[in-house]
This record gives structure tokens, sequence and C-alpha cells, in this order.
């Protein structure tokens, strides 16, 4: 009788869920840093970058 | 024997972490409060902050709170491997290991308190590295497991998220932003001790003195019934301050009366009667403490969101 291996252990579900959700929030925070990062430079008024009409930007 | 098949023992699959493990590393429940109550210290200050650094400093707050609570499970791994209650956490489980939730700890930590400086002001991000350290130093390597009063100091950890939203606002720290920080720091020990009474807790096996031990459960009615009328003292004063006004006011009077009543009965209850209901009012007592905490903070939120119309406010 020939036995089987299985390929889906509950060891690989546990490694993929992690590997997942890491994947997911590192995701998640490249966004926020980006979002973060525009609204800065955008609603700064002392920033180089800031709104238009600003000292910087004239 | 030429059995190829896999053998579940060689490896634990039981204990090996998946990311819910890491998560319940962040105490995401405690981690719900600290979004909230921050969310709203944030909303009431009169300095307006764009949706986007708002949103991220919201999250940062909640990191760093999930970031204590990640030290937290690794100070007291050796007591939550005691009892009941916390046995299933992961490091007692052995799915975390001790120095990697040490690890992550630190690492979330620095990372919360470096990214709200660089998304707020240094003043935030100097409380929340405060909290951090007062919650992880102070309250559990230090009081926890030395005074029966340990719940009254957790709770100071646990009650500045609405002053670091309010310094995200405004980059100071002002009456408004006490008086919320001493909202959450009375409510706590009335909360935790009236639980206390009614769940079986194991904490004279870890060692950890709580005051229902150390003290007897009636003198733990009598400080429920104390740091209560202090509490409403506190809830009425922060109405008079620029964030209350009518609906915070009418929301306040009716759940600190409600909050008096229930504390009197507790106060004047006995074991034997206790044991005859089923501690029906303190467990009433303690399902009211959970609404009279979202009650107050949602109240203040609902007064800064009518403010535009002229609505919120004295």
């Amino acid at each position: 009788m020939a036995t089987q291996i299985r390929a889906e252990h509950e060891l690989h579900r546990r490694r993929l869920s992690r590997n997942v959700g890491l994947g997911v929030v590192l995701l998640l925070l490249v966004a926020l840093v980006f979002g973060l990062t525009i609204a800065k430079v955008g609603t700064d008024p002392s920033d180089e970058l800031g709104v238009p009409g600003t000292e910087a930007t004239q | 024997m030429t059995d190829t098949s896999t053998n579940s023992s060689a490896f634990d699959a039981e204990k090996e972490a998946g990311f819910g493990d890491y998560f319940a590393l962040l105490k995401p429940r405690v981690m719900s409060l600290v979004v909230f109550t921050a969310l709203v210290g944030l909303i009431v200050a009169p300095v307006s902050v764009h949706p986007m650094v708002a949103l991220a400093a919201i999250l940062f707050i909640a990191l760093g709170g999930g970031a204590s609570g990640a030290l937290n499970m690794w100070w007291d791994a050796d007591i939550d491997r005691l009892m009941n209650r916390t046995r299933k956490r992961p490091i007692p489980a052995g799915k975390v290991a001790e120095g990697e939730a040490f690890a992550i700890g630190i690492a979330l930590s620095f990372m919360a308190v470096v990214m709200l400086f660089l998304a707020a002001n240094a003043v935030a991000a100097g409380l929340l590295a405060f909290t951090i350290f007062f919650y992880v130093v102070i309250y559990t390597m230090w009081l926890k497991r030395a005074t029966p009063q340990n719940i009254v100091i957790g709770g100071a950890a646990g009650a500045f998220p609405p002053m670091i939203g309010w310094a995200v606002a405004t980059g100071s720290v002002s009456v408004e932003a006490v008086l919320m920080f001493a909202l959450t720091f009375a409510w706590t020990p009335p909360h935790f001790w009236a639980l206390a009474l009614f769940v079986k807790n194991d904490y004279a096996k870890a060692h950890v003195p709580m005051l229902t031990v150390t003290h007897g459960r009636a003198a733990t009615r009598r400080h429920i019934l104390g740091y209560t009328l202090a509490l409403a003292v506190v809830a009425l004063a922060l109405g008079l301050t620029s964030i209350g006004g009518p609906v915070y006011m009418t929301v306040a009077v009716v759940l600190n009366a409600m909050f008096i009543k229930g504390a009197f009965a507790i106060s004047r209850r006995d074991d034997a009667a206790c044991e005859a209901d089923q501690h029906l009012v303190e467990r009433r007592f303690f399902k009211l403490s959970l609404a009279y905490l979202f009650g107050h903070f949602g109240a203040l939120l609902v007064e800064a969101t009518l403010a535009p119309y002229g609505l919120g406010g004295w």
C-alpha cells in the first residue's frame, strides 16, 4: 500500500498566514508613509514645498 | 518499516505561530480602547489636523500601546503560565518565544515613537514614549507585583492616549487633556475591581497582590465607592471645560448618577448576598462601567461634531 506525504501541512498554513500577514502590514506601512508625506509637504505653509501662494512658491 | 508519511509529532504544528499569534501579543482589545480615546482626544482639540496625519498618528499611538502590551507579556510570561485567564497567551502557549516578544516589543516601541514624532510633534512622541516606559517599567516590572494598588497605577498608563491625541493636534497639554486623562485614570479601578469581585482569578497563585486578596472583598467594595465618587467629580469638571457642553453634561449627569448608585449598592453588599444572586449587582456595575467610558468619550465626540453647526459646546 503506497503511503502519501501530505503536501499541505498545518505548519505550512500557519507559516503562510504569517508571511502574507507581514506582507500586507508592510504594504500598508508603505502606503501610510507615502500618504503622510503627500499630506505633510502639501499642507505645511512653512515647508518649501508648501501650499501655492506662500513665500517658497512665489 | 517503510512508512514515509509525515510524522506530525516530529514537529508540533500547534506550536508554530500564525499571524494572529503575533497580533495577539499586541493586546488588540486594549488597543481598541487606545484607538477610541486617542481619536476623541485628537478630534475635540481646538486645532484641526489633516486627516492623513490624524490617521497616521492614531495608528502609531495604537502601535505604541501594542508594543507595550508585547513587552508586558514578555516580562509576565512566568505568571501568565500560572493563571487560567492568561495561560493561552502566545508565550505561555509556546507559540512565540520570550526573546521574540521582547524584540518585537522594543522594535515596535521605537518605531511608534519615531514615526509619531515625524507625523505629529515632539510633545506627542514624548508622551507616547513615557506611556510605554510607565506601563512596562513602572507598572509591569516594578509595581504590579509589589502593591495592591497595581490596578490604579496600570490605569494611569491606559489613560494617556486621549492626552496624546490632544497633543498631536495642539502640540501641548492643557486642562482638558489632563481631565480626559483623569477620567480614564479614575474609571479604571472601579471597572477592574468590580470584575475582580465576580471573576475567580488566580492572582494569589501567581503572587500578584490584588486588593480582593490582600485587603479583602469588603475593603475592595469601599475602594470602588471611593473611586466612583472621585470619578464623578472629574467627569463633571470635564463638562465645564471648552470641550464640554449640554450633550456631554446630560450624559455625564445620567451616567454618574447610575454609576454612583451602583457603587453604593456594591458597598452595602456582603459575600452571602453576592453568592445568592450570583454577583448580579457587580456584573451590572461592570457592564455599566463599559458604557460609562464609551458614553463620556462618545459625548465629547458629539459636542465636537456639532460645534461647526453652532450646536456643540457652551
